[in-house]
C-alpha cells in the first residue's frame, strides 16, 4: 500500500466458509439458470463414461476370456504345407493338437442351388480346447467330425441360402450333409463372419474335394493345447528364429488378449474422442451460461463491492456456484452413462469377439466426474475472470460500463489451460502427440472457422442491411447481431454437431462408392481365379456360352523373394537398419508375365520391353513404385524369386504406377514373356454379368463344371462392405448423437437464457400493437437463419473434413455424393426453429403484463 | 473534533474517444466527525460522481480523497473495499439489497465479512431496531419499497461506519414512507455519531443536515451552514 495517511489493518483473511455459504445463499433463488448450465455437460459426461466404462470391462473381459480367443494356448499358421522342416517343427512341439487346412473356394448349395464363395475350413482333431465353436443343434460342433461327410455352415449363409441343417452342401466335388448351423467360432466377430463366412468340413476328406490344386491359396493351422507345466510365451521366443525362417506366424493366448486389447482400445480411444467433442461442446453452453449468468448477477456483484468484498472474494464465489454445478452435471453425466453402457454391448456386438459384461466401473464414474468438473470450471474461468474487475460505482450508475476494458493477462492463461487439457485429453486416448495435436487441431479450427463465418454473417448482414424488406423480416435479421445476439453460441454448438454428423455420412458414402464406380459401366463385376491350365480353355467357352464377355485372361504364377541385392531374409532381420520389412520375404507373390502394360498401369521410370530371353541375360522385371519405394529397391537392383523351386535372378527395369481403384488383375510384379510360360500357374478370367439372376445361373453352372474355380461377385462385396460400413456407422453415428443433442440442449438453454430479453422486446413489440403472428415469424425466421447458418456451415465443414479424410487417411479419390447432406442440412434447420419456437411459446401466448410480472 | 473526509482539489473527466468531459473541477471540502451534510444541486451537476468518489466507489482523475486519515487515491480496488467495509456504510435510492439474500442475511453480511462474532442476533437486534424483526426471513421482493430501505438502512449501519453516504434515501418512495425513513436515518445516525452525506434533489430534506454544498456544473457554488445550525447557534 502506498502514500497513506494511516495503514490500514492486515486484510482479512479468506473466510473460505463465509465465501461458500454466500454461494449457496446466492445459488437459492438462480436453480433453474444454474440447472441449464448442468445440462450442457451432462451428455459429454455421460458419453466418456458409458465408453470408458465399456472399454474397461471389455479389457476385464478380454483377460477373462482370453484362452477361449485363440481357443488353443498357442496356434501356428503358415502357407507352405507341412512337410519337411516345417513338419518336424511342428511336431517338436508337443502336447495335444488340431490342424486346420483353411482356403476360399465357391461351394454349392443344393437345396436353393445357389452357389457363394466362402473360407472353407478343414479340421482335425479336437479344436476348440478352451472355449467351444457355438452350433444349433449344439452337439454339431463335436458331431462333425466323428465320422461321415458332415459340415458346419455359418448361419448366415443357410439363412441367405434358404437351407437348413440335414440339406446338402458341396465343396469341390465332394457333397456334405450341413449338420449344424454354425454360430460362433473362438475370436471371431459377426463383423468377420460377415466378410468370410465359414464353412467346416472333416480334415480327412480335404483332399477328396479336389480344392487343393497347385498355386491355390491355402493356410495351414496348428493349434496345440501344451502340456500344464509349458509357457507357451517361452516357446515361442525359442522358436522364433525358426518360425520366421519358414514364414510360421504364431499367436499365443497373451498376445493375442494383447493385440485384441489394443484394436479395441483404439476403437473406444475414437468413440471417447467423439464425446469428448460433445463434452466441449457442452463447454461452449456453459462459457455461454455463465457469461449471461454473470451479466444478470452484476448488480448484485456491485453492492457486495460496495459493501467491502475484495474482487477476489467476488470470484470465488461464483467460482464455488459454477464448481459444485459441474459436479453435479458430472455426476448426472456419469450415472447416466453407466445406464447407457448397459446397451453399448448391444451396439457393439457385431465386432466382439467376446462376451462383455456389464458392470459399474468406478474408475470411469470417477475420471467423468473429475474431468466434467475440471472441464466446465475452465470454460466457465473465462466469464467468472471479468467479476473480478466489476467496478462498485454500478450501485450508482448501472448506466456505466460495468467492467474496465483492462487487458486480463488471466483469460490467456486460462485459453492456454484449455487447450493444454484438450491436448492432453486427447493424447490420453490416442496415445501419440502427433495424432493428439491434429485432434486439438482440428477442434480448435472447427471452433475457429464455425466463430468466424457466424461473425461474418453478422458483418454481412449489418453492412448490406436490407432497408426496404417488410418489418417482420428486418426485425429478424436484426436479431441476428443485436447486443446479446445467439449467433455466434448456435453456430459453433449446433454447427459442430451438423459437421459431425455430415462427415460420417459422407465418409460412409463416399467409401461405398468408391468401390461402386470401380464396379460401374462395362468393367468387369464377375472375377473367376484358380483356374487351372487345363481348364482354361473350358472355362472360355463356358463363359462364352453363356453369353458373357472374357474381358481378361490372365495368368499368374506364384513365388516367394530369397533376395534383394544378395540380401536374404537372416541378412535383413539381422540390420534392422535396411528397414527393409520383413514381409516381402515371407509373403507369397501372385506374378503374372505379358509384354506391354495395361489401362490401369502408367510409366514412372524405366522401360518397360516386355520379353527376354533368360538364357542371355537377367530377367527384367517391373515394380509397382510405392511397392519398390517399401522394399528400398529401384532401377538395377536384383531380386531373386524362388518360383516354386527354382531360383530366378530378376532385375529391376521399370516401375509403375498402378490404379488400384480399377476392377483389374493388378500386380506388384510384372514378369516380361518368354520365362514364366512353363511355371505352374493358374489364370483368373474376368467378366462382366447384365443381371443377379444371369450371375447365379453362370455361377452355378461353372461350380458344377470347374468345382475348384472361385468366384468373386463384385456385388456381394459392395453388399458386404455397406453392411460393414453400416454397422460401424451406426456405432459411430450413436455417438454423434450425443454431439447433436449437446447442441440441441446448448441451444434450449441459450434461447432460455436470453428469454429475458426476448420477453422485453417482445412485450414491447405486442405493446405498440405487434400480433402474435408477427411475433411469432419473427422468432421463427431468426431460428429459420441461425439453424440454417449453423447446418448449412456445419455440412461446409464437414465437406472439407471429409476430403482430409478421404486423401490423407484413406487414400481414395474425393467425389462425394453431396445430395445426402441436404437431409442433414433440413432436418438440424428445422429441429433449431422447433425448438427456438417452443422456448418462445410462454412469451406469445400471455397478455404483455402478465408476462412482465411473471418474468421481470 | 477530527476530519472525517478531507476532499482535496477533486477533479473527475471521462474520456470518450477524442472527447473529454470533466464533470467535478477541482473540488474541496472536509467533514468532521458527526457533521450531517447535504450535496445538492441539478441533475448531472455531479453530485453523484462526488459521493461515488468520496466513498471510493470510484477514482478520481486528480486530487486526493482522505477518508478517516486513510488516503484513497492510490489504492487498490480491494484495498479500498477494505476500507470500504471498515469504515463506510450506504444507503441507495433504489435500495440494492441482493435479490437472494434475505433481510436478515442482507444486514448480516457486512459483519460477516469483517468475520465478527454473534453476526445473526446484531443483525436481528438491527431489524427490529427499523422495525422488521419480524420480516428477517422474507426476500427483497417480498418487502414493500420502505421496508426494503429500512432493511437497507439496518444494513448501512450493521459495520459501524464512521461515516454514512446515502443517495437519495427517500428518492424512490412515496412522501409519508419518505418522512419515515428519513427520520429513521437521522435518528440512527444521531444514536451512533456517524458522519452523514447525503446526496438529494429534496431541499426539505437537505436542510435537515447541519450543512448543504451546492454543486452546478461541477463546481461548488455554495457551503452554508443550514438553519439547523444557525438555530442551535442562537
Amino acid at each position: 500500500m502506498s502514500d497513506n495517511y494511516i495503514h490500514l489493518p492486515e486484510k482479512p483473511k479468506l473466510n473460505l466458509r463465509w465465501l461458500l455459504l454466500m454461494a449457496w445463499r446466492d445459488s437459492r433463488r438462480n436453480r433453474g439458470k444454474l440447472a441449464l448450465f448442468i445440462s450442457s455437460i451432462v451428455l459429454g459426461i455421460a458419453a466418456l463414461v458409458a465408453i470408458n466404462s465399456f472399454s474397461d470391462n471389455l479389457s476385464i473381459d478380454i483377460e477373462r476370456q482370453a484362452k477361449s480367443l485363440i481357443g488353443a494356448d498357442l496356434v501356428m499358421a503358415g502357407n507352405k504345407p507341412p512337410e519337411g522342416e516345417i513338419a518336424t517343427l511342428i511336431d517338436s512341439i508337443g502336447g495335444e493338437r488340431s490342424d486346420e487346412v483353411r482356403f476360399v473356394s465357391m461351394v454349392y448349395f443344393q437345396a436353393s442351388q445357389g452357389t457363394r464363395l466362402v473360407q472353407v475350413r478343414a479340421l482335425e482333431g479336437g479344436f476348440p480346447y478352451y472355449g467351444a465353436i457355438e452350433t444349433e443343434p449344439a452337439e454339431a460342433s463335436r458331431s462333425f467330425r466323428k465320422g461321415g461327410r458332415r459340415a458346419l455352415v455359418d448361419q448366415t449363409l443357410l439363412l441367405q441360402f434358404n437351407t437348413k441343417p440335414g440339406d446338402s452342401i458341396r465343396v469341390g466335388t465332394m457333397t456334405f450333409e450341413i449338420a449344424g448351423a454354425l454360430h460362433k467360432i473362438p475370436g471371431q466377430s459377426a463383423v468377420t463372419a460377415t466378410i468370410a463366412p465359414a464353412v467346416y468340413i472333416p480334415r480327412e476328406y480335404l483332399e477328396q474335394t479336389g480344392l487343393l490344386q497347385k498355386g491355390s491359396r491355402i493356410s495351414y493351422y496348428y493349434y496345440f493345447k501344451l502340456p500344464a507345466n509349458t509357457d507357451a510365451d517361452k516357446l515361442v521366443k525359442k522358436l522364433e528364429p525358426r518360425l520366421d525362417e519358414e514364414g510360421i506366424n504364431f499367436d499365443t493366448v497373451k498376445s493375442r488378449q494383447e493385440s485384441t486389447g489394443r484394436a479395441y482400445s483404439d476403437l473406444a480411444s475414437f468413440l471417447a474422442l467423439v464425446g469428448f467433442v460433445a463434452l466441449l461442446l457442452g463447454c461452449v453452453g456453459v462459457a455461454s451460461a455463465v457469461h449471461v449468468y454473470i451479466r444478470e448477477k452484476l448488480a448484485t456483484i456491485g453492492v457486495l463491492r460496495c459493501i467491502g468484498v475484495s474482487g477476489k472474494q467476488a470470484f470465488l464465489i461464483y467460482l464455488f456456484q459454477v464448481l459444485v454445478m459441474g459436479f453435479i452435471g458430472a455426476t448426472i453425466g456419469a450415472l447416466l452413462g453407466s445406464l447407457i453402457q448397459l446397451y453399448l454391448p448391444q451396439l457393439f456386438k457385431a465386432f466382439l469377439p467376446v462376451e462383455v459384461t456389464v458392470a459399474v466401473s468406478w474408475g470411469a464414474i470417477a475420471e467423468g466426474i473429475g474431468i466434467g468438473v475440471l472441464v466446465s470450471v475452465l470454460f466457465a474461468l473465462l466469464p467468472l475472470l471479468s467479476i473480478r474487475n466489476v467496478s462498485p460505482i454500478i450501485t450508482l450508475r448501472s448506466s456505466v460500463e460495468h467492467l474496465t476494458n483492462q487487458k486480463d493477462p488471466l483469460r490467456l492463461a486460462v485459453y492456454s489451460l484449455i487447450l493444454v487439457f484438450v491436448l492432453l485429453f486427447a493424447y490420453f486416448q490416442l496415445g501419440n502427440w502427433l495424432r493428439a495435436l491434429g485432434f486439438t487441431g482440428g477442434v480448435v479450427v472447427g471452433f475457429i472457422v464455425l466463430a468466424l463465418i457466424a461473425r461474418g454473417m453478422m458483418w454481412l448482414v449489418k453492412r448490406f442491411f436490407p432497408v426496404n424488406w417488410g418489418y417482420v423480416w428486418r426485425q429478424s435479421l436484426a436479431n441476428l447481431y443485436r447486443p446479446n445476439n445467439q449467433t455466434l453460441l448456435l453456430t459453433v454448438s449446433v454447427g459442430l454437431g451438423a459437421a459431425l454428423i455430415a462427415t460420417l455420412v459422407l465418409m460412409q458414402r463416399l467409401l461405398v462408392s468408391e468401390v461402386a464406380i470401380s464396379g460401374s459401366e462395362h468393367q468387369p463385376n464377375l472375377v473367376l481365379f484358380d483356374i487351372q491350365n487345363a481348364q482354361k480353355e473350358g472355362v472360355v467357352e463356358l463363359t462364352k456360352a453363356e453369353g458373357l464377355p472374357v474381358q481378361q485372361l490372365v495368368p499368374v504364377v506364384t513365388m516367394r523373394l530369397e533376395e534383394i541385392n544378395g540380401l536374404t531374409a537372416a541378412d535383413v532381420r539381422k540390420d534392422t537398419t535396411l528397414g527393409i520389412p520383413d514381409w516381402a520375404f515371407t509373403r507369397e507373390y501372385r506374378v503374372t508375365y505379358r509384354d506391354t502394360l495395361i489401362d490401369s498401369e502408367s510409366e514412372v521410370e524405366g522401360k518397360w520391353t516386355g520379353t527376354v530371353n533368360p538364357d542371355t541375360e537377367v530377367i527384367p522385371i517391373s515394380l509397382e513404385d510405392r511397392y519398390a519405394e517399401r522394399l528400398k529397391a529401384k532401377l538395377g537392383d536384383t531380386l531373386v524369386f524362388n518360383v516354386q523351386g527354382a531360383l530366378m535372378k530378376t532385375r529391376v527395369a521399370h516401375l509403375r504406377e498402378i490404379d488400384w481403384n480399377r476392377v483389374q488383375s493388378n500386380f506388384l510384379v510384372l514378369f516380361p514373356k518368354g520365362v514364366l510360360e512353363e511355371a505352374p500357374q493358374f489364370h483368373i478370367l474376368m467378366t462382366r454379368t447384365q443381371s443377379d439372376q444371369q450371375s447365379a445361373q453362370f455361377q452355378r453352372t461353372l461350380v458344377q463344371q470347374f468345382p475348384n474355380v472361385s468366384a468373386i461377385d463384385l456385388d456381394l462385396i459392395l453388399q458386404t462392405l455397406d453392411e460393414i460400413l453400416s454397422k460401424i456407422s451406426f456405432v459411430i453415428r450413436f455417438m454423434a448423437l450425443f454431439s447433436i443433442t449437446t447442441g440441441l440442449l446448448v441451444l434450449i438453454g441459450s434461447v432460455n437464457i436470453s428469454k429475458f430479453q426476448r420477453i422485453q422486446e417482445s412485450v414491447l413489440l405486442r405493446t405498440l400493437g405487434a400480433s402474435r403472428k408477427q411475433i411469432l415469424t419473427i422468432t421463427a425466421f431468426e431460428y429459420l437463419l441461425l439453424g440454417a447458418l449453423a447446418s448449412g456451415t456445419g455440412v461446409i465443414l464437414a465437406v472439407f473434413a471429409s476430403w482430409a479424410l478421404a486423401v490423407f487417411s484413406f487414400e481414395v479419390n474425393f467425389v462425394p455424393e453431396l445430395w445426402p447432406l441436404l437431409p442433414v442440412f433440413l432436418g438440424i434447420t428445422f429441429l433449431t426453429v422447433v425448438i427456438g419456437i417452443v422456448n418462445s411459446r410462454g412469451i406469445l401466448s400471455r397478455p404483455p403484463l402478465e408476462v412482465l410480472r411473471r418474468e421481470v | 473534533m477530527s476530519t472525517i473526509l478531507d476532499i482535496q482539489n477533486l477533479t473527475k473527466t471521462y474520456d470518450s474517444g477524442d472527447r473529454h468531459l470533466t464533470v467535478l473541477h477541482e473540488v474541496n471540502f472536509a467533514l468532521q466527525a458527526g457533521d450531517t451534510c447535504s450535496i445538492v444541486g441539478p441533475s448531472g451537476s455531479g453530485k453523484t460522481t462526488l459521493l461515488g468518489l468520496c466513498a471510493g466507489l470510484d477514482r478520481a482523475s486528480s486530487g486526493s480523497v482522505i477518508l478517516n486519515g486513510v488516503k484513497l487515491d492510490n489504492m487498490s480496488e480491494d484495498e479500498r473495499a477494505q476500507v470500504r467495509n471498515m469504515y463506510v456504510g450506504f444507503v441507495f435510492q433504489n435500495f440494492q439489497l441482493i435479490p437472494t439474500l434475505t433481510a436478515l442475511e442482507n444486514v448480516m453480511v457486512p459483519l460477516e465479512l469483517r468475520g465478527e462474532r454473534n453476526v445473526q442476533r446484531q443483525a436481528q437486534e438491527l431489524l427490529a431496531r427499523v422495525g422488521l424483526a419480524e420480516r428477517g426471513d422474507h426476500y427483497p421482493t417480498q418487502l414493500s419499497g420502505g421496508e426494503q430501505q429500512r432493511v437497507s438502512i439496518a444494513r448501512a449501519f450493521s459495520n459501524r461506519p464512521t461515516i454514512l453516504f446515502a443517495d437519495e434515501p427517500t428518492g424512490n418512495l412515496d412522501e409519508e414512507t419518505g418522512t419515515r425513513v428519513e427520520q429513521l436515518l437521522f435518528d440512527l445516525n444521531k444514536e451512533a455519531g456517524t458522519t452523514l452525506v447525503l446526496v438529494t434533489h429534496d431541499l426539505e430534506l437537505a436542510e435537515k443536515t447541519n450543512r448543504i454544498i451546492r454543486i452546478k456544473g461541477g463546481h461548488i457554488v455554495s457551503d452554508e451552514v443550514t438553519a439547523l445550525i444557525k438555530n442551535q447557534e442562537l
